[in-house]
């Protein structure tokens, strides 16, 4: 016979699971012990553990600094920005490298719209591998790697948990775009083949992201689709807090002509 | 009756044959079987090229699925373009061109202005073509994806330099496509003018299509 036989022992059951703590789950309001010195703790917007195989999505505000945390080496995050007034404009990753003449990108570099504005800028990167060529894996790719890609097996991939994530904003399909994936890197050999650097790597590299308009956010964190291991994937955290807007003199707005115009372009749209 | 040296090697019977002009949209959908012959009539003429599926327009070409499924940037004979679910929707049969490009994208009004400056935002742009031919079908700016570059060269150096460089084609050359499903087939006819990519002279493409 069952115990929960009735709602109030229902009601107890659910009740008595309040405060179980697990590695990946959000903080609530956000606490972090590990702010920079220059940020205060009521800045702070977003503390969340995602899981392995997991996604997370969010709006952050223009001027808001998200950081990614791969907590032990084998987080690979998939990233998709929209923007958040108006999510038919999104990342564009062909735009990304090509008007920045590189496709590696780090510290200072620009993550671009189809509009020709700058959606957010890397304001910090220390791990330095990663992946504008390859994409989210999916339900086909994960099938023939693992024998499963769904959401509700075991072996879930980054197109559908991006999907789930964009979904939650409202957005569908035919929204999910190509993506950035953070953490796991590809490079091109000279004949055009793609190199992947899949780690593990150390535990606890570190990503700074500015908004530099209101955003659309979504994080997937899912095995990168060249990794041949069996299912891997490790927790990926993410820490965001208010910061300034970009200011007029900031190095990495005028680090080239490109990058300048991308943020007269997004300043020509708060404008409004 | 002179030979037509554009229909050399192809099989079939030609069911479409049709010159797009310079700066100009196309739409055609191709059934499931057929193929799509390109012609870059007078050389360098950047082709810009998506893929939709016809009965599930939300299904679409995917470049980072076509890249990562052949571990390769480059288009060339036997690269199958996939989809964002990860289907094969077209067959690169045959081309007498050494690789195509499907990293470099469109180009755009807006990516013109960060590119060249602000001068060039009224020039027409392939993301204009690809808007055009898209609303007429019913699908719109969410629908623009990253695209092929059909006779378009981008090379990626050992430190991540990339760009649009000098092309690898010259008239008359080809590349044929099988389509894999019933695709809908949208074309930019590139009118760019700021780079090499069209030789800065933008001309007509042929598309001939055999069953």
């Amino acid at each position: 016979m069952s115990i929960l036989a009735d709602p109030n022992a229902a009601r107890d059951h659910a009740r008595a699971m309040a405060g179980t703590v697990v590695e990946a789950m959000p903080t609530l309001p956000p606490r972090a012990d590990d702010l920079p010195a220059d940020v205060s703790a009521d800045d702070l917007v977003w503390e969340e553990t995602i899981a392995a195989g997991g996604y997370a999505s969010r709006v952050l505000a223009r001027g808001t600094r998200l950081r990614l945390i791969d907590l032990q080496g084998d987080a690979c995050a998939s990233l998709q920005l929209f923007n958040a007034a108006m999510p038919t404009e999104r990342l564009n990753v062909a735009d990304t490298v090509k008007v920045q003449w590189n496709a590696y990108l780090g510290t200072g570099s620009l993550f671009l719209s189809d509009m020709g504005r700058v959606l957010a800028s890397i304001e910090s990167d220390d791990a330095e591998t990663h992946d504008a060529f390859c994409g989210a894996s999916n339900a086909a790719s994960n099938a023939r790697h693992y024998g499963d890609g769904s959401n509700s097996g075991p072996t879930p991939n980054a197109r559908d948990r991006l999907l789930l994530g964009a979904a939650k904003h409202g957005l569908a399909r035919r929204d999910v775009h190509p993506c950035i994936n953070l953490f796991k890197g590809v490079r091109i050999a000279a004949d055009g083949s793609t190199e992947p650097q899949l780690g593990p790597f150390a535990p606890g590299r570190t990503l700074v992201l500015r908004a530099e308009m209101d955003l659309i956010v979504v994080l997937a964190n899912c095995p990168h689709v060249l990794d041949p291991r069996p299912w891997t994937v490790t927790p990926l955290r993410a820490t965001a807090w208010r910061g300034p807007v970009t200011a007029e003199d900031d190095p990495i707005r005028n680090a080239t002509p490109e990058r300048q115009r991308a943020f007269l372009n997004t300043e020509d749209w708060v404008r409004r | 009756m002179e030979q037509d040296v554009a229909l050399a090697g192809l099989t079939g019977r030609v069911i479409h044959d049709e010159t797009v002009p310079a700066r100009a949209p196309w739409l055609h959908r191709v059934k499931a079987g057929e193929t799509l012959r390109v012609v870059d009539l007078e050389g360098n003429q950047a082709v810009d090229f998506l893929l939709y599926a016809t009965h599930d327009d939300a299904e679409r070409y995917s470049a980072q699925d076509t890249i990562a499924a052949q571990a390769n940037i480059f288009l060339r004979t036997g690269s199958v373009l996939r989809s964002n679910e990860g289907r094969p929707m077209m067959t690169i049969t045959a081309t007498a061109v050494e690789y195509h490009d499907t990293i470099g994208g469109a180009c755009s009004c807006e990516s013109n202005t960060l590119r060249y400056g602000h001068h060039t935002k009224a020039q027409h742009a392939c993301v204009d073509n690809f808007l055009e031919a898209n609303l007429r079908d019913g699908r719109g700016k969410r629908d623009i994806v990253s695209n092929v570059n059909f006779f378009m060269n981008v090379p990626v150096e050992a430190d991540g330099a990339l760009g649009i460089v000098d092309g690898i084609s010259a008239p008359g050359l080809t590349v044929d496509l099988r389509a894999e499903m019933d695709v809908t087939v949208v074309v930019s006819n590139c009118p760019q003018i700021n780079n090499p990519c069209n030789g800065f002279n933008p001309t007509p493409v042929r598309m001939i299509v055999t069953a």
